[in-house]
């Protein structure tokens, strides 16, 4: 094996991440102002921010986008703050982590489809409560999902969140000592959350601050979770952008370039906003401190933290569940708990169109993920060469595509595909695909391989083994299990990805998410469910194979269990 | 390869400027060479350099020599320093044949052969038919005997010893520092041991180098 390789891989990794950002930002900023020499159009203008500016009801898109990234952030890292101040290092804590965490690699799409199938007037909770207790014959006409300030919209992102910031701050808890500056605090005579708060939370904070700009960056542009429970008269910013990008109008390119501008303007706007509260939050948490109150009486906010965790939990499987029921339902009238009759019909009707959206999402998938473990493992090789351990500035690179709003950037990143004929390629959309898997294959392949006992190497090299032997028989062997789980983190990551594939893929190259969303719309249930329910069963299948595979290899090698 | 006396140059190694131990010696072949000082004085680091794995925050200059061959020019895989640290740290995803298998010059060829090699060895530490036991299962005296045995399969040409009966209860750890001298010297190896415990140096009946003090 050739050991320059790993020399190679920081600055690779840095490309992919940092690329087509890069070159996406330009190819939506200069559209935006009229410069697009392709067109032919090579003079500085306002005049498509001007018309984007008297586009009726662009304000209120623009206020809702805003708002969905401030209100969702805001609420999920409050109860992911107040669940692990109340019972992070608990029994139940560990049990409920491994209701959430699972969660995590549901798609998008599918939890907010599920959340729709729950509390729409004709949904599973209407559907349980009728007509004993709301008397309805039929389903009200009640504008839930969809409604018009977004707030089904936030509550779909806010239960995908959660998993999402729990884990960070669970990756980033043993570096705090929480279970001593508990007792230290419990000593001094404080509450767990107020000893929480002011003991364990600023460092705690710290650690999980990009991901968090992450959570306010993705909120106030996603496009699938919007179009499904998102309000529509006026759509959030991102929806009618990307209804703009599609348009075949080639001329409707700037405007869509301005729309684009705006998005970003947006994101960076809640994201300042944010930085402001962090401020806010950080002195009223002094003030507080100076107050010396003790707020021993806690139990039951710890104990409606526990009640929310649960709850987000219990929503998003039974989302998933009323998926599983609709793609199999017969007859199902209003207002019936249960379908009448069940039937494989909508499956088989579906399946031959199936097959090539099935196959798109394994293939890009399957290359993005692989493309980003090798690039990972060869970064960090690279650290151990070096003995220099990435640093905040590696993590930002990390952290790059997933703080600029997908839809300002792909875009323009579209129009270099476009000019170089590259559009709906299979190797562009893995591309456009591994942008966005590698931080999360890095994020999670990182850890163990750094907490890797290195004297197995010393001792390999002591036995006369050879740096490629070593590596491919004992150390890869040895992360074997956290490879597969980085990989199916990496998979998962790809076949949710929705405006990546719209717009790279440019409607030619569909996958299984991309159909779904496309029928939110339309309104067929039983096919929905079908799409959604595949969609939710692929990072699933991917998690099983991660946790078999070795523990049918290593059945006999007690240590290698986890 | 065996059968070469280890010659530390002038081997100095500093950390940060400050020099954490200065060693000149020549270690004859069935001699073992105690470095003692206590936690945190760098005397592992002596046995990383030796070895070819010293941290990059380390400095050090000198040289190794094994016979008449440099060893401080070649990479760790071909210095064949046979290492034991304080814990087994047997490789968990292979059997203990395996482990001992990996460990075996691919020089020796054929299956027979190996594995001959391999009961054999597990024979010399009372561990007859152990080979296909998974490592984790074995207890903590066994599993070191296994690194013990593994080291000596791979043909080393030295041994270097990082405080490897610290975690052994008292009446294994004489046992086994017996067991390792004995190996030693029937195998005609040069040795350097690092230890905290006088009882080591005692027992290694060498000479002692002090370090941090």
């Amino acid at each position: 094996m050739c050991f320059m390789l790993p020399r190679l891989g920081p600055p690779l990794a840095i490309a992919v991440l940092a690329g087509p950002i890069l070159f996406g930002l330009a190819g939506t900023i200069l559209p935006a102002f009229g410069y697009l020499p392709a067109l032919g159009e090579t003079d500085f203008t306002l005049a498509h921010v001007e018309k984007l500016a008297v586009q009726p009801g662009i304000v209120m898109s623009g206020l809702i986008s805003l708002a969905a990234g401030l209100v969702t952030t805001a609420v999920s890292l409050g109860m992911v703050m107040l669940f692990v101040a109340g019972w992070a290092g608990t029994r139940i804590f560990s049990r409920i982590q491994h209701l959430v965490s699972p969660l995590l690699s549901v798609p998008h799409a599918a939890a907010a489809f599920g959340l729709a199938f729950l509390i729409a007037p004709s949904g599973m909770i209407a559907r349980i409560a009728s007509p004993w207790l709301t008397g309805w014959e039929r389903p009200p006409d009640l504008l839930i999902v969809n409604d018009p300030i977004g707030l089904s919209m936030m509550a779909g992102l806010i239960v995908k969140e959660i998993p999402f910031l729990l884990l960070i701050a669970l990756a980033a808890l043993p570096q705090v000592d929480l279970l001593r500056t508990r007792a230290l605090a419990a000593s001094l005579g404080y509450g767990r959350i107020a000893g929480f708060l002011h003991g364990v939370w600023p460092p705690l904070y710290r650690q999980m601050r990009l991901a968090v700009f992450a959570v306010v960056a993705f909120a106030t542009s996603v496009v699938d979770v919007a179009a499904i429970l998102g309000p529509t008269t006026p759509a959030p910013l991102a929806v009618r952008l990307v209804g703009w990008m599609n348009d075949p109008e080639l001329s409707m390119r700037f405007f869509a370039s301005a729309g684009a501008l705006l998005q970003l303007c947006v994101t960076a706007a809640a994201l300042l906003i944010w930085i402001a509260l962090e401020r806010l939050g950080a002195a009223m948490l002094r003030r507080l401190r100076r107050s010396g109150l003790r707020f021993r009486r806690d139990a039951w906010l710890r104990r409606a933290a526990i009640a929310a965790m649960v709850a987000v939990a219990i929503t998003v499987l039974a989302g998933l569940a009323a998926l599983a029921i609709w793609s199999f339902a017969g007859l199902w009238q209003f207002p019936g708990a249960l379908p009448e009759t069940f039937t494989a019909k909508t499956w088989m009707k579906t399946a031959p169109r199936l097959a090539a959206p099935l196959s798109v999402t394994l293939i890009v998938a399957a290359l993005s993920t692989a493309l980003a473990i090798a690039l990972t493992l060869l970064c960090l090789m690279r650290e151990n060469e070096t003995g220099r351990i990435a640093g905040r500035r590696a993590l930002l690179f990390l952290y790059l595509p997933l703080l600029v709003p997908q839809a300002a950037f792909l875009f323009g990143l579209q129009l270099l595909f476009v000019f170089t004929g590259g559009v709906a390629s299979l190797p562009a959309l893995v591309l456009a695909h591994l942008t966005f898997v590698m931080p999360y294959v890095f994020l999670s392949l990182s850890d163990p391989w750094r907490a890797y006992d290195r004297r197995y190497e010393a001792i390999a090299a002591g036995l006369g083994k050879s740096r490629s032997a070593t590596l491919l028989r004992v150390r890869l062997p040895m992360l074997s299990r956290a490879i597969l789980v980085a990989a199916a983190v990496g998979f998962a990551v790809s076949v949710g990805q929705y405006l990546p594939t719209v717009l790279i893929g440019a409607g030619r190259l569909e996958t299984i998410t991309t159909e779904a969303v496309a029928l939110a719309s339309g309104g067929n249930r039983r096919v929905i469910g079908v799409y959604a329910f595949l969609q939710m069963l692929l990072p699933a299948a991917g998690f099983a194979v991660a946790t078999l595979v070795p523990a049918l290899v290593f059945r006999n090698r007690r240590a290698m269990r986890v | 390869m065996a059968d070469q006396q280890l010659f530390l140059d002038g081997v100095s190694i500093a950390l940060n400027g400050r020099v954490l131990l200065a060693v000149s010696h020549r270690v004859e072949v069935g001699e073992v060479l105690t470095v003692m000082g206590p936690s945190g004085s760098g005397k592992s680091t002596l046995l990383a350099y030796i070895g070819g794995f010293l941290d990059r925050a380390f400095s050090a200059t000198g040289k190794v020599f094994s016979g008449a061959e440099e060893l401080t020019v070649l990479p760790a895989e071909e210095r064949h320093a046979g290492i034991l640290f304080q814990d087994p740290l047997l490789f968990p995803h292979m059997s203990v044949g395996g482990n001992l298998l990996f460990a075996i010059p691919p020089s020796i060829k054929g299956r027979a052969a190996r594995s001959a090699l391999v009961q054999e060895a597990l024979e010399g530490v009372g561990l007859a038919g152990a080979a296909s036991r998974d490592p984790d299962t074995l207890s903590g005296g066994q599993k070191a005997r296994v690194a013990l045995a593994r080291v000596l399969l791979s043909a080393p040409r030295m041994l270097l010893l990082d405080e490897p009966f610290s975690k052994l209860d008292a009446e294994l750890r004489s046992q086994m520092r017996e067991l390792v001298f004995a190996k030693a010297r029937t195998s005609r190896l040069p040795v350097v041991l690092v230890t905290h415990d006088e009882a080591d140096a005692e027992a290694a009946g060498g000479p002692v180098i002090r370090v941090g003090q």
